[in-house]
């Protein structure tokens, strides 16, 4: 695919860019989701003259946005402190938004998730992929990714109590 | 679709001033680390809503946006011919929106911009790069520009030269006339050729 059929970059955010975020606040919590999502956007300009296959640009940029999900976890994990503790950087209403809803619950289950069922059943749900395209971001198999999804749903269906 | 699979599929509630603040701090990193080609910006002219796009070498694209001139398909050119890193920036064109409204409320004769001629090639180049010397208030002909261009007979080429000029009013192709006296023509239609040199006092209002 030719570097004339790339849109905008400006196209990608204007048509992506809250989707994209509200799978970086359900996978890291709102408090790192902001972090991610700059890190994201960064991750997909650099890369984007360079982008081969530009028939599905949200499910690029939900892939890329899984992987700096990956290092916000992997980075918190080595921290001394745990991130709840870390008393709230940005405004009074940083508190976890799902709070707001009614269902707080749900978003902290899914982050107690492991990180490859967490990963799966985000990408499956806030981010719409198929499970091939899971299995590609995460780099599973399609099989992997379908397991991981269903195993993941199944303990959610535990923890919360819709 | 189960209740729990709908609420992850609903995903949390969006926040969309924080992702707009995230946006906002991706964008100036972006410009820091020069990783925007082309930056934009949309703005009200007394003729029309206008696009202004800029490379790191100057202003490379001004555009009427009407039927027929989306923003969108004019976003879509110039990620095609220049680079798909087009990012609205309305910062960098802050120099080029301020001379523009100098300019139309009478306070600017001559805009000091670089202008990147990325867009044009060869014998085009030369004609529009032609007219920077032609200034405010007076007139050439499509004749003159085919001449300084190289080729005086290639009036016609000269002519779609200046018809095709990616960064009208400050490429100032408005000033060409045809040889004569009649004014000839003009991609954003006569209407605002007339419209520029009135108010460059080269036509009578």
């Amino acid at each position: 695919m030719s570097m004339s059929e790339l849109p905008p970059f400006q196209a990608l955010l204007d048509q992506h860019r809250d989707d994209v975020f509200r799978f970086l606040v359900a996978s890291v919590g709102r408090q790192e989701a902001e972090d991610c999502l700059q890190e994201t956007l960064l991750a997909a300009l650099r890369a984007y003259p360079r982008l081969r296959d530009a028939s599905n640009l949200r499910a690029w940029m939900l892939t890329i946005a899984h992987r700096k999900a990956l290092d916000s976890h992997r980075a918190r994990r080595r921290r001394p402190v745990p991130a709840e503790e870390i008393p709230a950087r940005v405004a009074p209403q940083a508190a976890d938004p799902a709070a707001r809803d009614g269902e707080p619950s749900l978003w902290r289950a899914v982050r107690a998730l492991s990180e490859k069922r967490r990963a799966a059943v985000l990408c499956r749900f806030a981010g719409d992929l198929s499970y091939a395209q899971i299995g590609a971001a995460m780099g599973i198999s399609e099989d992997a990714a379908r397991r991981n999804v269903h195993d993941g749903l199944k303990q959610l269906r535990g923890a919360w109590q819709g | 679709m189960n209740e729990l699979e709908r609420a992850l599929n609903d995903g949390p509630a969006l926040d969309a001033g924080a992702a707009t603040r995230a946006q906002d701090a991706f964008a100036e990193r972006a410009q820091a680390e020069g990783l925007v080609d082309v930056a934009y910006t949309t703005v009200e002219s007394p003729i029309g809503d206008l696009l202004l796009a800029t490379t790191e070498r100057g202003l490379v694209r001004l555009s009427w946006i009407e039927p027929g001139l989306e923003l969108d398909s004019l976003l879509g050119q110039l990620a095609g011919k220049i680079s798909p890193r087009v990012l609205e920036s309305p910062v960098r064109l802050d120099g080029v929106r301020r001379q523009l409204d100098e300019y139309f409320g009478g306070a600017r004769k001559e805009f000091d911009l670089a202008v990147d001629f990325t867009l044009s090639h060869g014998f085009y180049r030369r004609a529009l790069r032609s007219l920077e010397r032609v200034p405010f208030g007076e007139l050439t002909t499509y004749r003159a520009v085919a001449t300084s261009a190289g080729n005086e007979r290639a009036v016609r080429a000269a002519g779609n030269a200046v018809g095709s000029n990616p960064t009208p009013i400050v490429v100032p192709c408005h000033r060409v006339v045809r040889t004569g006296g009649a004014l000839g023509g003009y991609g954003g239609g006569l209407d605002r050729k007339r419209f520029l040199l009135e108010l460059e006092g080269s036509l009578a209002a």
